[in-house]
């Protein structure tokens, strides 16, 4: 068995990262779920949160991103990670984050506030 | 100057500002199509991987859904036409909209009552001035479509389908788009998104044939299932958007190309006419000097005498 598996991180609009890894996390509704290389055959949604990839290149290391709502969908060592934004770590620019936390919070918008505490977390996982 | 003269030449001025107007137009019609077609691309892979989620579901479980359902009675039908917010683009918006009604004819000749769900200023004019009732509209985006906006599209339209008939719900949702095929062709093409027939989701993720894994489903199938048909039925709807749009700036490329070019022809023409004009001004000026020569050479030959 390969210790490796495939993983196609996608958005609606784009393909935001493909390639090799030995662990990812994601969460799933019912809690945290870690797909190791030959993890059963998988389909789950996911929760908004932070995704983190293990990836086998020693260069990109880990990665993290950040998701917002979503799927993850796993078979024949092949993990596919769908949701309408993704956002890598390294792209997220922090003081924007908390300043659209804060702003949420005042207004109390409750998606907005947690697309922001999704982002900063992220950012902290990394 | 004579007045024939002048008249051409304004003629030709005005006609080279519009050539220049249609020319840029054009080219930026051309550029937008490239544009358009790597979004639909960059959609590809997302849409290409919920279609497998969605058959992997079907087949994993057995679950009933509103989404997939067909209603043995259907009496309502939701009819989506995407159209464009601006013209200019040849026979687009009025493909699409014809294809629409003769859709709706049919649905009605069937027996089933029809709403009409509308995207972009021209289908939405052209229902107004016939004083139509349109269930839905959204404009403002159908230049360059984004996920959010197919989303905000979507859900209107999911939230139907799942009410009761008896309730203002509907049984069935086409959607009317222009479908396209080339920087040369596009089609307005109709489909039927809703009820979901598994089998040509299947057949579309090319896996008809194909055994599937055995998934463990996370937290339960009926619940990836009612997360899953949503997001698939977004994604679809993103593409036709996507799709029209790129379709669009196609129309109005051909269509500006066309304009240019029989702007240019005019300008051919006129300036030949504006030529004949001049010419005939110099003849008729010469004729004119010469006749008053010859004229006066012959008084200046009798008084000698």
């Amino acid at each position: 068995m390969a210790a490796e598996l495939h993983v196609e991180l996608v958005a609606a609009d784009r393909q935001v990262w493909s390639g090799e890894a030995t662990l990812v996390v994601a969460r799933t509704t019912s809690g945290d779920i870690g797909v190791m290389p030959g993890h059963q055959p998988l389909l789950g949604v996911l929760e908004s949160g932070p995704v983190t990839i293990r990836t086998t290149s020693e260069e990109i290391g880990t990665i993290v991103a950040a998701v917002h709502g979503g799927f993850i969908s796993f078979a024949d060592n092949k993990l596919s990670l769908l949701a309408e934004i993704v956002e890598m770590a390294d792209e997220i620019d922090v003081q924007r984050a908390e300043r659209a936390l804060e702003r949420a919070k005042s207004e109390a918008d409750a998606a907005a506030e947690r697309r922001a505490d999704v982002r900063l977390r992220a950012v902290a996982a990394r | 100057m004579g007045a024939q003269l002048r008249v051409y030449k304004r003629r030709i001025r005005s006609v080279t500002a519009t050539k220049k107007i249609t020319k840029a137009m054009e080219m930026i019609a051309a550029s937008r199509v490239v544009k358009a077609q790597r979004k639909v691309a960059a959609s590809t892979p997302y849409a290409t991987e919920l279609t497998r989620a969605v058959t992997a579901v079907s087949t994993g479980a057995n679950d009933k859904h509103p989404l997939t359902t067909e209603v043995e009675n259907p009496t309502r039908a939701a009819v989506l036409l995407l159209t464009s917010d601006r013209g200019l683009a040849g026979a687009f918006n009025s493909n699409a909209i014809k294809s629409a009604e003769q859709l709706t004819e049919k649905l009605q000749a069937e027996g089933k009552q029809v709403d009409s769900y509308i995207v972009g200023r021209r289908g939405i004019a052209h229902y107004n001035f016939r004083e139509r009732k349109i269930a839905g509209e959204w404009t403002g985006f159908t230049d360059e479509p984004s996920y959010a906006d197919a989303k905000a599209v979507a859900g209107p339209l999911i939230e139907a389908i799942e009410k009761e008939t008896a309730e203002g719900g509907v049984d069935e949702l086409h959607i009317v788009y222009t479908e396209f095929v080339s920087m040369m062709t596009q089609n307005a093409v109709e489909a039927r998104l809703l009820p979901l027939s598994l089998e040509e989701v299947a057949e579309e993720a090319g896996t008809k044939d194909e055994i599937r894994p055995l998934y463990d489903f996370e937290p339960s199938g009926q619940d990836v299932l009612d997360a899953l048909l949503p997001r698939y039925v977004e994604s679809r709807i993103y593409n036709a958007l996507l799709q029209s749009a790129a379709s669009k700036h196609a129309a109005t490329r051909r269509a500006m190309k066309s304009a240019t070019d029989n702007a240019g022809e005019l300008i051919n023409n006129l300036s030949r006419l504006a030529n004949a004009a001049r010419q005939a001004e110099i003849t008729q000026e010469i004729s004119e000097i010469v006749g008053g020569a010859s004229a006066l050479a012959d008084a200046t030959a009798g008084s000698d005498k």
